[in-house]
């Protein structure tokens, strides 16, 4: 079972890169929301798998049976949900703006920043 | 010294304490007295050093009795560290010297930055320094002494760019701080190694280790780590260049600091580590070979000078040297003479200095070739002058004349290194012996010469200093019995570590250094006949030799920032996607390599049993929707595909045992799609993603490296064993101890909550981060600016 | 989406949508569920309200700037976290108290206070996300 899922994990991370890897923020955006999911997984695998038994103490009983999920990676990426979503609307308002802002989406057109044939610093006191 | 009583009374360290950091708090009251007196506030100012020139005042006795006063407070128990200081002969002399000089300074700054609108500003940073040299003298321990040091270095280089508008006084002060602060960081690895070897972390007790350093096979290394700092500090060859560009500093600066007081560090911690460090080959042919060649480098370059402070400068420079010289001779009156001279020195050359900066003030020009005359318009200044030259000369009756007979009669020997280095003194001493008559008379006597101020003799407050000091240096001579006995002989003792009592008097006795000495004025006197003749020849020299070590500190300078920006733009290029790909190449390396290079490959596995339909189903879903997205053409496709890998990955949640993440993923999802469409109306999207084919190959290696890196890793550790710990506890405790039984929401909201706390908090920002974004109306504020590239070519064209 | 039949359900949906997100939130130390989801149901609740009736209904109905709620939801999960401080136990320990309401033993916590924290904080800055981004539709 684990060997499928490490088949889907690497798929969704060379996925997620080479979008990162575009020159248009926008493709970059669809990566990023990507990698959140692959890396969600990879945690999720990395705690083992267990089928269709939530780690919740069914009554009358004082702790979880050895049967049930691994709860530790479900609370690790349950809070990285919430914040990869966040993050993402954060990063999609980002572009947008610069698209705004800037008229375009190609990285190597931004260069506010870091300017092209930037002049030497001077050298002089 | 070894079984000296230590003293510590229980309200001395309170009265120690405050004098110690008396200057401080005048520096703070500085510009605010300056502001509502003016040039009077001097007068109030200078009772912070006079008063704590009284204070350690009231220790000579016990001093001169051979006992050692330490105090302090411990700082930090942990670490060992504390705040105490250590006055024996050496440290005391040398805050006597601080404390008085800063207070005949800081009268003399009154009058000499007199109606300067940054008067203030001034009076404040020479009280800073005076802390701060204060706190380098007295320290202990190696940390105070290492912070005091570098405060030194600083308020050295705030004071040399003073007048910071000038670049020439901005380029002093850098270098200043770049060769001071080069050594100091130097000094720093040297008390380290000295720390290591010997345990002690305070100077008081580091003395007593010197058979220990000696023996250590790392004696060499701290003992060129401690002379870097020293060296640097007290302008030795080839780190000598800063002392002369600091003239750029106001007078009482170069009278102050670079005279008098700070480019003594150097020597002042030599003198204290000679116990610990010296009696060494390498400390006897390292300190006489290089103080050697700095006096000769310094007397020489002084004749060459017209400017009077350059001429004082580069004096200081050779004294420097013949100090260094002296510290580091391996002969029973070295130590001595070395004591006297620093002493004299302090006095005679803070005296010039503030004669020099007497006549700049009065005339207007210090170029001794358009200065004459002067000694009927300022006959007290002449007399200051005179009587400092004196003793700079080294004639009788004065304390320079002390001193001068003791070095010959520690450097005069049979061998031939002892002539050689007699030879220097000399020659050395002679043209100093010319350089300082130069100062004292060219300016005053001879026929009138038009200056372009009208001299006219100076007011009071820039008199006290010279005069106060030439006349000591008489004084000290003629009553040397008195100087011995409470300044000489206790410094001597501790920088030999051992008592040595100082007998010179003024009375000329016959024997080898009087001879030596009349060979030195008579040298000095035939100098300055033929001074004239004798610059002309040191030009010509000079110009002959080329550049020296300032020419090479602007190139190492102009060098350093071409490589900084050659190498900034080589590693920072402004793309993008350069610094995502090294990022992910480098990610891709350090998942695979370690796997390959220590053999930890996973196993290849088998092919899964007992996988059901659905779960194949959802999986190839999964896969299918990443897919599309990847070769998705129009916005709806991107955002559907997104939406569908997103949906499958929550199924697969629900599948194995996490409904909580499935509901979570659901949500998120749902309100993605709906954000993503809300947005991406107004974003352009290309219907293809084009990439040259050598970009695309690499960037296809990149990312299928990275997926092979992380399945492989994770494939490894899913195959290793699982540490169920802290599972075990969650599942054993949350209901126990907890009360919950969604052992999920009990980790976030219970066992781990604080982390909760954090990422709710950093869910809030970002919304706060968003609204702030959008209505941010500073749009067009970017357009237009001249920095846009694209605007920027549109113009140009 | 401005059919009738939507704007007619959308109300009772919102409103359905918003009990169960609070059911949600209220069992979810027990069952699965809890303050993350619960806030995200909401959230979803009044996204459809807003596609039915435009952000300023929403703004109308939810009373306070979504931010505000927010900023409330981060405070009460701080001061839960406090409030064990107050009793002398580390930060963030949980304290619980039994109340009788009715007959009927009703278990109060902190760590209850904390969780509704966290369906504030997700509701509001979630909702002003989207508020904020649906706004510029207007304009």
């Amino acid at each position: 079972m684990e060997a499928l899922f490490c088949g889907l994990v690497g798929l969704f991370f060379s996925v997620a890169i080479y979008l990162m890897l575009s020159r248009h923020s926008v493709r970059m955006l669809l990566g990023v929301a990507i990698l959140g999911n692959a890396v969600n997984l990879l945690l999720f695998t990395s705690g083992r798998l267990t089928r269709e038994v939530p780690p919740i103490i069914s009554a009358g009983m004082d702790a979880l049976p050895s049967g049930a999920a691994n709860p530790l990676p479900q609370a690790l990426i349950l809070t990285a949900i919430v914040i990869s979503f966040s993050f993402f609307s954060f990063l999609l308002v980002l572009t947008y703006r610069a698209y705004q802002a800037l008229g375009t989406d190609n990285t190597d057109d931004m260069r506010l920043a870091e300017p092209k044939d930037e002049p030497m610093p001077p050298l002089g006191y | 010294m070894h079984d000296a009583t230590r003293k510590q009374g229980a309200e001395v360290p309170v009265m120690t304490l405050l004098c110690l950091f008396l200057p401080l708090l005048a520096a703070i009251a500085a510009p605010v007295l300056t502001a509502r007196l003016g040039a009077a506030s001097a007068w109030i100012l200078a009772l912070a050093p006079a008063f704590s020139f009284v204070h350690f005042a009231g220790f000579l006795p016990e001093i001169a009795a051979g006992e050692v006063v330490t105090g302090g407070y411990i700082w930090v128990p942990s670490f060992n560290l504390s705040f105490s200081w250590f006055l024996d002969g050496l440290s005391l002399t040398f805050a006597l010297l601080i404390t008085g000089i800063g207070t005949l300074i800081v009268l003399y700054s009154g009058g000499y930055m007199k109606g300067h609108p940054q008067q203030g500003r001034f009076l404040c940073f020479i009280l800073l320094f005076m802390g701060a040299m204060l706190g380098v003298v007295v320290s202990d321990s190696f940390l105070m002494l290492f912070f005091y040091w570098e405060l030194t270095s600083i308020t050295s280089f705030l004071l040399i760019g003073f007048d910071h508008e000038r670049a020439a006084a901005r380029r002093s002060a850098l270098q200043a701080l770049v060769i001071t602060g080069g050594g100091g960081l130097c000094l720093l690895a040297g008390l380290i190694f000295l720390w290591n070897m010997t345990g002690v972390t305070q100077l008081s007790l580091l003395i007593h280790q010197g058979d220990l350093l000696r023996q250590s096979p790392y004696y060499l290394m701290a003992l060129l780590l401690v002379l870097g700092g020293c060296f640097t500090k007290s302008a030795q060859f080839p780190f000598h260049a800063w002392l002369p560009n600091a003239m750029e500093a106001p007078t009482p600066v170069s009278a102050y600091l670079h005279s008098a007081t700070m480019v003594k560090a150097g020597v002042y911690l030599l003198m204290r580590l000679h116990p610990a460090l010296g009696h060494t080959p390498a400390w006897e042919i390292l300190l006489p070979f290089f103080g050697g060649l700095t006096l000769m480098i310094g007397t020489l370059l002084a004749i060459r000078q017209t400017d009077l402070k350059l001429v004082l400068a580069y004096t200081t420079i050779a004294s420097l040297g013949l100090l260094v010289l002296l510290t580091g001779f391996d002969s029973p009156h070295a130590v001595t003479a070395a004591v006297l001279y620093l002493v004299a020195h302090s006095l005679f050359k803070g005296a010039l200095f503030m004669v020099a900066g007497i006549v700049d003030h009065e005339a207007g020009t210090r170029d001794m070739t358009r200065l004459g005359g002067l000694s009927r318009a300022m006959p007290v200044t002449f007399a200051a002058a005179v009587l400092a030259a004196a003793s700079m000369g080294g004639l009788p009756l004065f304390f320079g004349f002390l001193a001068k007979e003791e070095i010959y009669a520690a450097l005069a020997g049979g061998n031939a290194r002892a002539i050689l280095f007699t030879a220097v003194a000399v020659l050395g001493n002679g043209l100093m012996f010319t350089a300082a008559f130069a100062v004292a008379l060219k300016p005053f006597i001879g026929p009138k010469v038009e200056t372009p101020k009208h001299a006219h003799e100076a007011p009071a407050l820039l008199l006290i200093g010279p005069v106060v000091l030439a006349v000591l240096g008489l004084v000290a001579g003629v009553a040397s019995s008195l100087a011995h006995a409470y300044v000489s002989t206790p410094m001597a003792s501790a920088v030999e570590g051992r008592p040595v009592p100082v007998t010179i008097s003024t009375v000329p006795h016959l024997g080898l250094p009087l001879l030596l000495s009349v060979v030195t004025v008579a040298l000095g006197v035939l100098a300055y006949w033929q001074l004239a003749r004798l610059r002309e020849v040191m030009a010509r020299l000079l110009e002959a030799i080329g550049p020296g070590p300032d020419r090479a500190f602007d190139h190492a300078l102009s060098g350093l920032v071409r490589v900084a920006a050659l190498i900034t733009r080589i590693v920072q290029s402004g793309r993008l996607e350069v610094y995502i790909t090294a990022t992910f190449i480098l990610i891709a390396v350090v998942l695979l390599a370690p796997m390959f290079v220590y053999g930890e490959l996973p196993a290849w596995p088998t092919w899964p049993k007992g996988v059901m339909l659905h779960e194949y189903a959802i999986f190839l879903l999964a896969g299918a929707g990443v897919i599309a997205v990847l070769r998705a053409r129009t916005r709806l496709n991107a955002i559907v595909s997104l939406g569908i890998q997103g949906f499958a990955v929550a199924v697969i949640f629900l599948l194995f045992g996490a409904p909580d993440l499935a509901f979570t993923q659901f949500m998120v999802e749902t309100l993605s799609v709906v954000i993503l469409a809300l947005v991406m109306t107004r974003l352009r999207l290309l219907d293809s993603d084009p990439r040259p084919l050598g970009q695309m190959l690499l960037d296809v290696a990149v990312a299928l490296a990275c997926g092979l890196g992380f399945a492989l890793f994770l494939l490894r550790t899913t195959q290793g064993p699982f540490d169920q710990r802290l599972t075990e506890f969650f599942n054993a405790y949350s209901k126990v101890i907890a009360h919950g039984a969604n052992v999920v929401n009990v980790i976030i909201v219970d066992f781990r909550g604080t982390d909760t706390l954090g990422e709710i908090a950093v869910v809030m920002i970002t919304g706060l981060a968003i609204l702030a974004l959008i209505r941010m109306r500073g749009t067009s504020a970017l357009k237009p600016a001249d920095n846009n590239p694209d605007e920027a070519e549109g113009r140009e064209a | 989406m401005n059919t009738l039949i939507f704007r007619t359900v959308a109300p009772f949906l919102t409103a359905l949508m918003m009990m169960f997100s609070i059911f949600v939130l209220l069992r979810g130390h027990n069952e699965p569920g809890g303050g993350f989801i619960g806030g995200l149901i909401a959230v979803s609740a009044l996204a459809i309200y807003g596609i039915a009736y435009g952000v300023t209904a929403v703004r109308r109905a939810i009373w306070f700037h979504p931010l505000s709620i927010a900023g409330f939801g981060l405070a009460l999960s701080a001061i839960s976290g406090l409030l064990s401080m107050l009793a002398g136990v580390p930060f963030m320990t949980g304290l619980w108290i039994y109340p009788e309401l009715f007959g009927v033993q009703v278990p109060l916590a902190t760590v209850m206070s904390f969780d509704i924290g966290v369906y504030f904080v997700v509701l509001g800055s979630i909702t002003s996300i989207a508020l904020t981004l649906e706004e510029r539709d207007d304009d």
